[in-house]
């Protein structure tokens, strides 16, 4: 399986995660998306018209949007982390999956303007990008009421994996996380998973820092 | 007022690969600055209708918004035929465009923010180094600087103990050389041009002369977005945003004293933009 890979990209970071927690290998081909636009050149729009990535090719199969590739990967490697015969959480797992759309544009887009000078309406992003984060931090603070940890279910899904890495970049775009505790304990539980990688931005946990009020009582 | 050494630099100002006929407007020290590609090879910059002086150099359009009184510096190093120039792409940062040099300088961080990249948390120590203002070119220059390395370039096989030169030709802009992996005896050169926007904001041009004969260019470019980009988290929450340059704030370890050095010598050239004077 080939992915159309770009470094900074958290939607193509995003199939490097469940990858990696599924332990499938992938073969990278890193494209020049910034400074170069490969992706908008006539090699890769042959791949994928809408001149965007990821783009995943296996075989005859080419697949251009990630939550496509996300259950392609979680279908063959990892179906516990597909819903699956129970059509609440089958819905809300679709549910989930189009609203990583509306977080890629609004907080991605944010970012794209802010870091690498890309064109976009900044004020209009970042306002989009609040309201998505706080129909999140809603549904989340809800979850765990109800003693839930993820999104959909008991377990980490395809989900929560969409939905992570535009909200935990969402700072490279000028947007705080820090009104959002749920979000964070969120993100938290999913950088703690076995074979969790990083990318710019995204640190691993590391150890708590020492309590700098703790006494000594040595 | 903005003082004559800070009107005086050179700044990078775009990519010569990217430059648009009908201009793009940009901020320099705060200043409106409009650029012109051409056709016929002559980029222009201008300012309040002003023409501003060019220099093309290193894959990016250099200016000035003063007269400046030095021509712009060379990296001899960096001509040899056989290296493979990288532009990196531009990358903004909200951060003083001094506390931007000042991280680049800085080796005690890489196990921290580049870990198992360009350092490991079980070998955070830096080793005794040179650190000298030289009179003569007016440059800040760090050598001998040793490093544990878990992956010191995309040409790395394994980690390595690299060696490091590190040089501020200019209050903005740092050059550093290290071991190439691929040829003993020859540094590959890397470069951070910063553009100051505002005192608070940058646009950064990373650029690089390596050898390496075995990576696709694409790969070179992505090593070096993916470390800048684990700096750029750090560079936005630095506290005071600005740059001290007064000496009652520093407290040198050995691992700063480069950036001892590069302050002591902002401030005595009176190069303040970026920077605060007093403590607080
Ligand atoms: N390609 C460089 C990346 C380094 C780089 O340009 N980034 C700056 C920002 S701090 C840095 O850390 N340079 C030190 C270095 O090159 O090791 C490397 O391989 O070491
Ligand atoms: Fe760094």
């Amino acid at each position: 399986m080939i992915l159309y890979d770009y470094i900074l990209s958290p939607s193509c970071y995003k199939l490097r995660l469940l990858a990696s927690l599924l332990d499938v290998p992938l073969e990278l081909r890193a494209v020049d998306f910034h400074p170069g636009r490969e992706h908008k050149g006539a090699a890769l729009l042959a791949l994928n018209p809408a001149g965007c990535l990821p783009i995943l090719v296996d075989g005859d199969l080419v697949l251009t949007e990630s939550a496509a590739i996300l259950a392609y990967l979680a279908a063959q490697s990892g179906p516990n982390w597909l819903a699956d015969g129970d059509p609440q959480a089958i819905a809300l797992q679709q549910q989930w999956l189009s609203f990583s759309h509306r977080l890629a544009e609004a907080l991605g887009g944010a970012r794209l303007v802010e870091m690498l000078h890309f064109d976009g309406d900044l004020e209009a992003l970042q306002s989009d990008g609040i309201a998505a984060l706080r129909e999140l931090e809603a549904a989340l603070f809800t979850r765990r009421i109800a003693g839930g940890t993820f999104l959909v279910g008991d377990m980490p899904s395809i989900a929560d994996i969409a939905c992570f890495p535009y909200v935990a970049l969402a700072p490279d775009g000028s947007i705080s996380l820090d009104p959002y505790p749920s979000i964070r304990l969120w993100m938290r539980a999913l950088r703690s998973l076995p074979g969790f990688i990083e990318m710019p931005g995204i640190h691993r946990l590391h150890e708590l820092a020492p309590d700098p009020f703790a006494k000594d009582l040595s | 007022m903005t003082p004559d050494s800070v009107r005086n630099a050179w700044y990078p100002v775009g990519l010569l690969s990217d430059l648009n006929p009908d201009g793009k407007e940009s901020l320099l020290l705060g200043e409106t600055i409009t650029i012109f590609g051409s056709d016929m090879g002559e980029p222009r910059v201008e300012c309040g209708g002003r023409g501003l002086p060019v220099v093309p150099r290193f894959g990016h359009l250099w200016t000035s918004l003063g007269a400046p009184d030095k021509d712009l510096f060379t990296i001899p190093e960096a001509d040899h035929p056989d290296r493979t120039l990288v532009d990196v792409g531009v990358v903004r940062v909200k951060c003083s465009p001094l506390r931007a040099v000042e991280n680049f300088l800085d080796i005690a961080h890489f196990p921290f923010v580049h870990t198992d990249i360009l350092g490991a948390e079980s070998h955070p120590e830096v080793s005794d180094y040179q650190v000298k203002i030289r009179d003569d070119v007016d440059e800040v220059w760090a050598t001998k600087v040793e490093f544990y390395q878990p992956q010191a370039a995309k040409s790395a096989g394994g980690g390595i103990m690299t060696e490091y030169m590190y040089r501020v030709p200019t209050p903005t802009c740092s050059i550093l050389y290290k071991t190439c992996p691929p040829r003993p005896g020859e540094w590959d050169v890397i470069a951070l041009f910063v553009q100051p926007l505002t005192e608070d904001l940058c646009d950064v041009w990373p650029w690089m002369a390596l050898f390496d004969d075995e990576s696709a260019m694409t790969d070179l470019i992505h090593f070096q977005q993916l470390i800048f980009l684990q700096d750029r988290s750090i560079l936005e929450s630095q506290i005071p945003k600005r740059l001290p340059l007064d000496p009652a704030m520093e407290t040198p370890t050995r691992a700063d004293l480069t950036s001892v050095a590069y302050r002591r010598w902002l401030k005595r050239q009176n190069y303040t933009y970026g920077a605060q004077l007093v403590a607080g």
